[in-house]
């Protein structure tokens, strides 16, 4: 009967851990796992997602596995403090400095320490520069990877599997579907980030931009235009 | 044979559906609470991130295939908590044991948190196998591409690029091998190179004559021309 442990045991003089069966309100629906022909432990936990994930954090937090503090320091730090706006700095200084450009393409990981941007899936840097002959875009087929202390956490779109499976074989589709269309003169250079290895892309700085300021123009560089599926904002762009 | 994860130049997944720049960074809530718990139980270091990547690749392919991108992380991490002793099967059903887990000192602390996260886990090491190719060589992926060490295991070499022939572009150093790293058997690191494709190298029907797909690779993935 499910739930009858919990409740008996609750009874008891030395009191068994009930987790998330109390936690969530011990509904009948919980108790039926969808897939109990699977033998992975997670089948174990409540199908619905919201669900699934509030019950382990319920038992890792009874158990002292998870400080919940902690839980919303991680996700206020990629909700709002870590994001498009540390590479879109790194971007707008690269297009206004010739020499910190150079050091950067040369050898990003000290270049990018000193301003604060090293960190946890942004071990292993590097920046490729898009030119008028060849166009760089960034995927990883097999997972998720992508430069974290950079950019954040990656969209949807770039963990979804059409994004996964076609970057590498069809990548000017691809981009066409994101509004991008190159010309021919331009080669598609994809890197599929398969090991430790970060990349962001150094977007090639829009025309009319000239007189701008670093700021000025970090507001051009799109989150996009670093992973490759987007070019910087043109100036008037960006003011609309 | 790979995994469903391995799903580079498969066809019929359909267009991509760009988001606004400006849509939120979890699009639920659960989403956020997903990778929170996921990384503060790294942070219990019962495993690495080959380790970790390994369990999101050995779900069935019909989860793999039908849960969401957060689905995968959590179903993933409670296989990992079991099959690394951390929890029971009891634990998953609310059935486990009371009170503090002998691993409750390891837990995250949220002043901790902007330290770890900045510490990052870099993957190069010293040592290892000297590099056996130099920038502009020419080399082949292995075939197949599967883990060497252990049958059905982790590997970083998409099957797309097996047996394909490339060309090296840079080398990024000597870095802990996931075949190895991801089964306990050690980081055995390797000379770490990118390797650039021609498309055509890789696709019977390449978009454009000069597109190129660069890879990054180990050396036991690779073998001279």
């Amino acid at each position: 009967m499910p739930g009858s442990s919990c409740d008996v045991q609750s009874e008891a003089a030395a009191p068994m851990f009930c987790g998330w069966t109390q936690a969530l309100g011990a509904g009948q629906s919980f108790f039926m796992p969808h897939d109990h022909h699977d033998d992975h432990p997670h089948a174990l936990l409540p199908p619905d997602p919201a669900l699934r994930v509030k019950a382990l954090e319920t038992i890792l937090t009874e158990k002292g596995l998870i400080d919940p503090a902690a839980l919303e320091e991680i996700i206020d730090t990629y909700q709002n403090r870590i994001g498009p706006q540390n590479g879109a700095r790194v971007v707008a200084r690269a297009w206004s400095d010739p020499d910190f450009k150079a050091a950067l393409l040369a050898d990003a990981d000290p270049v990018l320490a000193e301003l604060g941007l090293y960190g946890r899936q942004g071990e292993h840097m590097v920046v490729v520069e898009n030119t008028a002959q060849q166009h760089n875009m960034v995927v990883c087929t097999l997972c998720s990877c992508y430069p974290w202390p950079l950019l954040g956490i990656p969209p949807g779109w770039y963990k979804s599997d059409a994004y996964r499976a076609r970057a590498v074989r069809e990548p000017r589709k691809v981009l066409a579907e994101f509004g991008v269309t190159l010309p021919e003169s331009c080669a598609v250079r994809v890197w599929d980030s398969t090991a430790e290895v970060r990349y962001l892309v150094l977007p090639a700085r829009p025309e009319g931009s000239e007189s701008l300021g670093e700021e000025e123009l970090a507001a051009l560089v799109t989150r996009d235009s670093m992973i490759g599926t987007g070019l910087a904002k043109v100036p008037g762009e960006a003011l609309a | 044979m790979t995994r469903v994860h391995d799903m580079g130049g498969r066809f019929g997944d359909g267009p991509v559906a760009p988001e606004a720049e400006d849509a939120p960074v979890f699009a639920e809530d659960w989403h956020a609470r997903a990778l929170a718990v996921t990384l503060a139980c790294g942070a219990l270091g019962q495993w690495n991130i080959d380790t970790s990547r390994h369990a999101r690749e050995k779900l069935s392919p019909k989860d793999y295939a039908r849960f969401s991108y957060y689905e995968k992380w959590i179903a993933a991490l409670a296989d990992l908590l079991v099959e690394k002793g951390v929890l029971t099967r009891a634990d998953l059903e609310g059935k486990g044991a009371a009170g503090l887990h002998k691993l409750a000192e390891r837990a995250l602390k949220a002043e901790n948190v902007a330290g770890v996260l900045a510490k990052g886990g870099p993957a190069d090491r010293e040592g290892g196998p000297l590099p056996r190719f130099s920038p502009g060589q020419a080399v082949r992926a292995r075939i197949p591409a599967d883990n060497a060490l252990v049958d059905g295991g982790h590997t970083r070499l998409p099957a797309y690029a097996a047996g394909a022939q490339g060309y090296i572009l840079r080398l990024h150093g000597t870095h802990v091998f996931p075949d190895s790293s991801a089964h306990g058997l050690g980081e055995a690191p390797e000379p770490l190179y990118a390797v650039r494709f021609h498309a055509s190298a890789l696709w019977a029907h390449p978009e454009h004559p000069e597109d190129e797909v660069v890879l990054d690779l180990w050396q036991s993935y690779l073998e001279p021309l």
